[in-house]
């Protein structure tokens, strides 16, 4: 059985507090970071891990970093994104409920590498536990000087604020996320500047994942050629898995990257509901479904956009056969709709017309024709606003489409849902 | 409207984590939600204040963001999940039977003020759907009688 690492506290009781994680060797790699390396040495360390981002980009970490200007007048920013909306996504809940101190160690690694001052952690609103149990970290953290004006006696400073969202799934978009701190409606900026460049109050921000910064304090204690021997060498490291929908055993799994669809379904969710899968959401509903006939297709970054689809937040939703793809790609067009910022017209527009039009074509008042000016309209929609939300959409849709257009068409021509 | 004086001292704190104003905000209207029954027009002017800055800013949020309340809401806010990890597990069902316990539409609130039934977007409960949140407590792996036991509990 795999080793878990990101997942290896959550069974004590009192995982979440500062003396459960000390007592599991929490903070020495932070120690070791302050003693051994410059920032520099940090990044380009991180950069050898190959770490990718674990917020759905997959970017590599230390790339990242490494575009924050060495030269500017103005202090970095470090923000966690920590605003967790992917629906099917739940590892960031688990890991700031169960093992806050983790990705906090995590952040203050970060904050070192690139000089940060001042870190934000960026929590959606609905996390109430998540936002107490980090807060009460940060205070213990601060208490012991893993925080605060000169952090073990390194010189290194740095404070830390929690920045509660208030239910706006756009908020994990990063540009959206920095809006939303300084105070504004939370909608996407064009790109570039980059965050790193200038990005939050206009000055250099690297923003990260919570589970990003859980991997890093395990690359400083158990080196980078421990963490690059896991997985795929395009995806190395730890992962979480967000198990969901039809399925016996739903649940957060810790796996290397590189596994099947099948083998995660089958191996850790013991099989789906019914007995026969109809198809699968990889990475969170902004991710591509796939049906059935293509399980063997890898859990990793490389393989899944090789195939025309994403790992994403690594949200798994399993469909059984009994679930209706009409239905289901409804629900999430409603969803993106729903969420829309309402900034770019193609996206705003587009995603309220595609959800009447499945709104009919479930029902059972739907054309052939339907089909066709979806198609038309994902096109539209694909690639013509300033963040990738329409993009997304259109993609869940242009899947499913592709897929199961004969259960579209069944619905056409029995004049309703045949799963209803 | 003067807000309260403490209220006021919370919103003053919280501005300090912030190198602008405009930051705090948000964290000032949970503050206030906190403190009044729903964020009418009165309390954002008042926020806006507070904090030294145009109204609209204040406005816009409160308006953009959907916890953020500006109408009231009842003693109890219902949240059910209806995204595709609860849905796959029926929370249609679930959304019938709340409605026909409550003699309510979703969106609407019972007369006596006790109950607001709304449906939400993913609460990230996947793995213990059906879910739903009551005010801000988590509610999962639910069904139609764990939801009758609970309302139960609450009209006690």
């Amino acid at each position: 059985m795999f080793e878990k690492v990101l997942l290896k506290n959550m069974d004590h009781p009192e995982s979440h507090t500062i003396g459960a994680y000390e007592a599991a060797g929490g903070y020495k790699a932070l120690a070791t970071v302050l003693k051994k390396y410059t920032p520099d040495e940090v990044i380009k360390q991180v950069k050898a891990s190959n770490l990718r981002g674990r917020g759905g980009a997959g970017f590599p970490t230390g790339l990242k970093w490494s575009f924050v200007p060495k030269d500017s007048a103005k202090i970095p920013y470090l923000c966690c994104n920590a605003d967790e909306g992917e629906p099917g996504t739940f590892k960031d809940r688990a890991l700031m409920e169960k093992d806050p101190h983790m990705m906090i160690e995590g952040m203050i690694i970060a904050a070192y590498a690139i000089g940060a001052k001042i870190a934000y952690i960026y929590i959606r609103g609905e996390y109430e536990l998540c936002i107490n149990r980090v807060e009460k970290a940060i205070k213990d953290a601060t208490e012991k000087e893993y925080l605060g004006a000169d952090i073990l006696k390194s010189g290194f400073a740095l404070e830390v604020y929690v920045h509660r969202g208030a239910g706006a799934y756009i908020c994990g978009e990063e540009t959206a996320l920095l809006e939303s701190i300084e105070g504004r409606r939370a909608q996407p900026k064009l790109k570039p500047p980059f965050p790193a460049i200038s990005g939050l109050y206009d000055c250099p921000t690297v923003i990260n994942n919570v589970e990003t910064f859980a991997c890093l304090p395990h690359i400083f204690e158990r080196g980078v050629d421990w963490f690059c021997s896991i997985g795929p060498e395009g995806s190395p490291g730890p992962k979480l898995f967000c198990l969901s929908g039809q399925i016996n055993k739903p649940g957060l799994y810790e796996a290397p990257m590189g596994i099947t669809m099948r083998e995660m379904i089958e191996e850790y969710g013991g099989g789906a509901c019914s007995g026969q899968v109809k198809a699968v959401i990889p990475g969170g509903v902004s991710a591509p479904m796939f049906p059935v006939s293509d399980l063997d297709i890898k859990l990793d970054f490389e393989s899944l956009a090789a195939a025309g689809s994403m790992l994403g937040s690594a949200g798994v939703i399993v469909l059984d056969d009994s679930a209706c793809v009409v239905n289901t790609i409804t629900r999430i067009t409603e969803f993106f709709n729903h969420e829309s910022c309402g900034k770019c017209t193609p996206c705003r527009e587009g995603l309220d017309w595609c959800a009447k039009i499945l709104r009919r074509l479930e029902s059972g008042d739907g054309k052939l024709e339907d089909l066709d000016q979806l198609e038309a309209l994902c096109s539209t929609i694909f690639g013509n606003s300033f963040c990738a939300l329409g993009v997304g959409a259109s993609w869940a849709l242009q899947a499913a489409l592709k897929h199961f257009r004969a259960e579209f068409v069944q619905h056409i021509e029995e004049k309703g849902c045949p799963f209803h | 409207m003067e807000l309260s004086k403490k209220l006021i001292e919370q919103i003053q704190l919280v501005a300090e984590n912030y190198p602008n104003r405009r930051s705090a905000i948000m964290p000032a209207l949970y503050l206030a939600q906190n403190r009044y029954d729903c964020l009418h027009g009165e309390v954002l002017k008042g926020i806006a204040n507070v904090l030294e800055i145009p109204e609209i800013w204040v406005f816009e949020l409160a308006t953009f963001y959907t916890m953020y309340n500006t109408e009231p809401m009842g003693k109890y806010h219902i949240q059910l999940c209806t995204n595709i990890p609860c849905q796959l597990r029926k929370a249609d069902i679930l959304k019938r039977f709340l409605e026909d316990r409550l003699h309510i539409k979703t969106g609407e609130t019972t007369l006596d003020g006790k109950f607001t039934l709304s449906t939400v977007e993913c609460i990230g409960s996947c793995d213990k759907a059906p879910a739903l949140m009551i005010n801000q407590d988590y509610h999962e792996h639910l069904d139609e009688n764990r939801v009758g036991e609970i309302l139960d509990q609450l009209n006690e």
